[in-house]
């Protein structure tokens, strides 16, 4: 085991890096996807409700591995059938596309559940004082809305950054590709996985931390 | 009464939640500083009625002209005749995440109507007008029911409005803090404030009332100053009502 983390621990450590920056990156792309769709869906306009609906059933109702396949491979093929011959997606871009979608489907319903558990009086009030509809959602509701939904968003988060293992299969060089390598390589698969789940873990508890701090101060001032 | 000191006027005002009918064929005019008291049963209307009157509920026909404005044209900008009517909430409807004085600051600094040190004198002054000085960087939730209510007031007057709409304003209160709620309105109407208020508090309509209009099953029944209304009610479901609440 040591002397896995004396040869491959820097090459570990950059993989690592790698995983953080895609979760990074499909996480920033997923709140602004999941806010629109939420959005789309809370309002009463029929259209709007259409494609919101329609966009989460239909991420939601394909498998992540699928959705990686469909746009590293899939998507290039078909827009050179179109004519169009040099374009190409790198690795981290078709798996931030695919992360970004999948995510952006979860925290659309985790918004939109968010929004919906504020009470209709805060919406009436706000309107009565003459505020627009986007002025009182930004400036009364969501700010509620975003306590309720602390906690499922950091559940969101931790599973998105998991799901980041799963763009190995489309040869992102991220800590479960370097796994991956590294027991193939050496041979020792118990210990290489033992120190990939454990960077994973620490990782991710020390995230669990950090939000559970961000979860006590946003809590200031309520009952 | 003269045409011009009309500030509301409701003609043949109709609204349908899917196919329940809750207000019938609505008429009224209010004027310029009249304190207009709805009572009835409860599922009469006297609610509904007064959320069409800031469109929060959207009529199903009829009109309703506000400051001269046909709220219920498409085309009419809602908001901009909603910043000259404030509006007070049975459940008060406090911003629990902003303090006190932000709830009331609010408004007029998004909508620029004041600059934030203007908005800031204006909210202190109302606080001390409603006896709530102390209270102006407490969250709602440290706030009891009455002072939560007179928060709500003073968060609708910071638009300088010229109606003001109290939806049961003293109903999800505990009784001994109805007075000091009710003791604000009064000294409203005092001022000359245009005022429409479902309530449930026969002797503040008495009192403060310049009309009581009684309401059942989306009708009119009954309309006229409080001592005849109270006194000497023409209507059967009015004087059911009333030996019932009085």
């Amino acid at each position: 085991m040591i002397q896995i983390m004396q040869t491959y621990g820097s090459m570990l450590v950059q993989a690592l890096g790698k995983t953080l920056l895609l979760t990074l990156l499909s996480l920033s792309f997923a709140m602004i996807i999941g806010l629109v769709f939420s959005l789309m869906n809370v309002g009463k306009n029929r259209v709007f409700n259409f494609f919101g609906t329609a966009y989460v059933d239909g991420v939601r109702g394909v498998p992540l591995i699928v959705l990686a396949y469909f746009i590293y491979f899939g998507v290039p093929t078909g827009i050179k059938m179109m004519g169009i011959q040099d374009f190409r997606l790198s690795a981290l871009q078709a798996g931030t596309i695919a992360l970004a979608m999948n995510c952006g489907a979860y925290m659309a319903e985790i918004i939109r559940a968010g929004i919906e558990s504020i009470d209709k009086g805060q919406m009436e009030a706000s309107r009565s004082l003459g505020l627009s509809y986007v002025k009182s959602m930004r400036l009364v509701v969501l700010p509620q809305a975003f306590r309720v939904m602390i906690p499922s968003i950091i559940n969101q988060f931790i599973i998105t950054l998991k799901d980041t293992s799963i763009l190995s299969v489309i040869g992102f060089p991220e800590l479960t590709n370097m796994g991956k390598t590294i027991s193939g390589n050496t041979f020792k698969s118990l210990q290489t996985w033992a120190i990939v789940g454990i960077m994973y873990m620490i990782v991710i508890v020390a995230l669990s931390k950090m939000a559970k701090r961000v979860e006590r101060r946003v809590n200031i001032g309520r009952a | 009464m003269a045409e011009h000191d009309i500030i509301i006027s409701v003609k043949n005002l109709k609204k349908n939640f899917g196919h329940l009918e809750v207000l019938k064929d609505m008429s009224m005019d209010i004027r310029k500083g009249e304190v207009v008291v709805l009572l009835g049963p409860s599922g009469s209307g006297k609610s509904t009625f007064l959320r069409c009157l800031n469109h929060l509920e959207a009529a199903t026909s009829g009109t309703i002209m506000v400051d001269g404005q046909n709220i219920t044209d498409r085309h009419t900008d809602i908001n901009k005749v909603r910043e000259n009517i404030g509006m007070v909430f049975q459940h008060f409807n406090l911003f629990p995440h902003k303090t006190v004085i932000q709830n009331i600051m609010m408004a007029p600094v998004e909508l620029k109507i004041l600059s934030k040190a203007d908005a800031q004198a204006k909210a202190l002054s109302l606080l001390q007008r409603v006896g709530l000085s102390d209270k102006a960087d407490a969250f709602p939730s440290q706030l009891s029911g009455g002072q939560k209510q007179r928060v709500a007031i003073a968060r609708a007057l910071a638009m300088n409005p010229d109606i003001m709409l109290f939806d049961e304003p003293t109903s999800a209160l505990d009784p001994e803090m109805v007075g000091e709620v009710l003791a604000v309105m009064k000294e409203l109407a005092a001022e000359g404030m245009t005022m429409v208020i479902v309530t449930h508090e026969i002797g503040f309509a008495r009192e403060v009332a310049d009309r009581v209009v009684f309401m059942d099953a989306g009708y009119i029944v009954e309309s006229g100053a409080p001592k005849d209304v109270f006194n000497h009610p023409k209507e059967p479901r009015t004087i059911d009502f009333l030996n019932k609440v009085l």
